[in-house]
């Protein structure tokens, strides 16, 4: 199988410094020697799995560019930057595409005026790439994501303020099944999910506030974060390899392993 | 109704985003009708639709579209409507629009208003401070009014076939030859009339001479008794016939009692010398000088008369509107809560309140003269109902089917 390459952005700058979802509060800060072993940790357990990791070099007040998943949309030689909804955010942009165009990737970019929050809200799951909306990026963002990539995307709205990403609360797999938290979605989008997905795994409401949709997926391997036990259990009689990180420090501004890595492409080409 | 038009685009159908934008129109009382629809024939093709989203009033409109596009829709952008000053007092701009009896909208500034009253054959003068909208007549505009010229932002919402219910405008639409059976009709139309009472409908009569003069007179004082009729419309003559035949026996001159006519023009005049003499008509009634007939029958039992003047009356008596323009005024004001309106053997008369009427009251016409019932029944295309026939069976017709099924009712009810 062809080397995954991951883009990962070291926390240096990392912390709680303002406050963009419900679980973000500044009164609970991140420790820092801690921030520092779990995010290595995740480095190293992907490095140890096969990827090749990129670092783009953390900026200075721009506490959340750790999240590289939300730098934006990779496929193939293509990089879709994102258009970040809250403008704390906003500055991480021209770093991310500076890098990738370093690291000879060809920008796509978006109308200024639509929000769209990169892999945080766009994963290919089987022949579609899956979008969430409303929280973050905007459903119109979709469609011109399915402009430049000329494939079928499905729009999902999320209606849990917690499961704010897509990434949050879905993560696909490589043989066209996914795990989920059904209740981050309206019921349309749970339909059009049912219908496009098959062998669909639930999770429950008490491992999906620990984020364990929010995994990184090296098939057979999956890392995501520790606290899900009934996860792990039915991923491994799918035959899957489960990796359980101590993921607190990031949890605390709602973001794990996945927010933490994007691919480098997500997919070489659309289906 | 208020409208919008949106568009989706983009994987719409694989996406469920379709249906819920429809379903979340339905689930908020708003209404959708679909103008355009193309499904993409490939996977990867993206849909699109275009859809013409109504509610009852702006706020809703507003909001409903705010929330559907957090789903992607977008808000198709129409002109707003083109306005003109008026270049002098009671004189439109050369290309004003003129009107139907359709209930009607303008789009000034992006967003609609509903021109009130809807008023046929009228112009549409705007407020653009106040933002309404209002059917404006040629006594009505004054210089500088601003007046929609063209037909661009102006939006006409036909009425619609009801779908909900059925009665006798439904099924029948049309007028009734000379030669054709109209028992069953008439039948149908007491039952709509009962329907009308019980739902607290009103009623107006437009009547002519010719109901007093073949004696029908009777047969309306009986509806009018029942509590069928909420106002009348009339001339001079009708008031002035009624009223000589209720104090000499004959209306013109003739007594419908007698096969052959005894003369007795004068009776006509004196008629009319006694309602001046006393005031009118309320008064004669009153004085107990007028005891019978369709006027004191609407005195009585409080029916709203509304009589106004022609070049041929003699007279006239007091309270009948000579001036034209004002009694075109009186009668709109007058007509606007009808829901039934009877027009019964007047061409002219019959003619001007048809022009007056909302496209959602529903008209029956009964004239002698077939060209006459086309011509009044003619603007409310899906409401109304035509008989070429005499009026005086018709009145009686529907005068005892009435009393017919009020007794039912009434042993029904003591049961």
């Amino acid at each position: 199988m062809l080397m995954r390459e991951l883009l990962l952005c070291p926390p240096d700058h990392y912390g709680i410094e303002y406050e963009i979802n419900p679980w973000m509060s500044r009164a609970r800060g991140a420790e820092t020697a801690l921030v520092q072993k779990q995010w290595k940790g995740l480095e190293a357990t992907l490095s140890n799995l096969g990827a090749k990791i990129h670092l783009v070099p953390p900026q200075p007040r721009l506490p959340d560019m750790v999240f590289t998943a939300n730098a934006g949309l990779t496929v193939g030689k293509k990089f879709i930057p994102s258009n970040f909804r809250h403008k704390e955010r906003a500055g991480e942009a021209p770093h991310f595409v500076r890098w990738m165009e370093e690291h000879g990737y060809e920008t796509a970019w978006l109308p200024e005026n639509l929000y769209f929050e990169g892999e945080g809200d766009a994963l290919f799951g089987g022949d579609a790439l899956f979008c969430g909306y409303k929280f973050r990026s905007d459903i119109q963002s979709h469609r011109a994501v399915a402009d430049i990539l000329g494939c079928l995307v499905i729009s999902v709205e999320l209606v849990d303020p917690r499961f704010y990403h897509l990434d949050t609360c879905f993560c696909p797999l490589p043989d066209g099944s996914a795990f989920w938290f059904p209740a981050a979605f309206d019921e349309y989008g749970q339909r059009a999910i049912r219908d496009h997905v098959k062998g669909l795994i639930d999770v429950s409401p008490e491992e999906a506030a620990h984020f364990s949709c929010n995994a990184v997926v090296l098939a057979p391997d999956i890392v995501l974060p520790e606290g899900a036990p009934k996860l792990v259990a039915i991923l491994k009689e799918r035959d899957y390899r489960c990796h359980e990180l101590p993921m607190s420090e990031f949890l605390k501004a709602g973001g794990a392993c996945k927010c933490l890595t994007m691919f480098m492409p997500q997919r070489e080409a659309c289906a | 109704m208020f409208s919008e038009t949106i568009e989706l685009r983009g994987h719409i159908i694989d996406s469920l985003i379709l249906p819920k934008v429809l379903d979340q129109i339905l689930t908020r009382g708003a209404n959708f009708k679909i103008g355009e629809i193309r499904i993409g024939k490939k996977r990867a093709d993206q849909s699109f639709a275009r859809i013409e989203v109504s509610a009852e009033t702006t706020e809703a409109l507003d909001d409903l579209v705010l929330r559907l596009r957090q789903h992607g829709a977008e808000v198709v952008r129409r002109a707003d409507v083109q306005l003109e000053k008026a270049p002098a007092n009671g004189v439109f701009p050369r290309e004003f629009y003129v009107t139907t009896n359709q209930q009607t909208f303008v789009r000034l500034k992006g967003r609609e208003i509903e021109v009130k009253p809807a008023m046929m054959d009228s112009a549409i003068a705007v407020d653009t401070k106040k933002r309404t909208a209002h059917a404006a007549k040629f006594f009505d505009v004054r210089k500088g009014d601003e007046i929609v010229v063209g037909h661009q932002g102006v939006r006409v919402v036909p009425v619609q076939r009801a779908t909900s219910h059925t009665d006798v405008f439904q099924f029948i639409n049309a007028s009734i030859a000379a030669d054709e059976p109209k028992s069953a009709v008439i039948r149908e139309l007491a039952h709509e009339l009962q329907r009308a009472r019980a739902a607290g409908g009103k009623i107006a009569i437009v009547g002519g001479p010719a109901i007093v003069r073949t004696g029908a007179g009777e047969h309306l004082v009986r509806l009018i008794e029942r509590g069928y009729v909420d106002r009348l419309f009339a001339g001079n003559a009708f008031a002035v016939y009624d009223a000589e035949r209720a104090l000499f026996g004959t209306s013109l001159g003739v007594s419908p009692e007698r096969a052959f006519g005894t003369g007795g023009h004068e009776n006509h005049m004196r008629a009319i010398n006694i309602l001046r003499e006393t005031k009118g008509i309320a008064a004669a009634v009153e004085k107990k000088i007028l005891t019978r007939g369709v006027m004191h029958a609407c005195v009585r039992h409080k029916v709203d008369i509304v009589l106004t003047g022609s070049i041929r009356d003699e007279g006239p008596i007091p309270g009948v509107t000579t001036d034209v323009i004002e009694a075109q005024k009186i009668m709109r004001e007058k007509l606007a809560n009808i829901t039934h309106v009877f027009l019964l053997g007047t061409v002219q008369h019959s003619l001007a309140v048809a022009a007056m009427l909302a496209p959602t009251v529903k008209t029956v016409c009964v004239d002698i003269d077939p060209t006459a019932v086309e011509r009044a029944i003619e603007h409310q295309p899906l409401q109304s109902i035509g008989l070429v026939t005499d009026v005086e069976p018709f009145l009686r017709e529907l005068a005892e089917a009435l009393a017919g099924d009020d007794r039912t009712g009434e042993s029904r009810r003591r049961r």
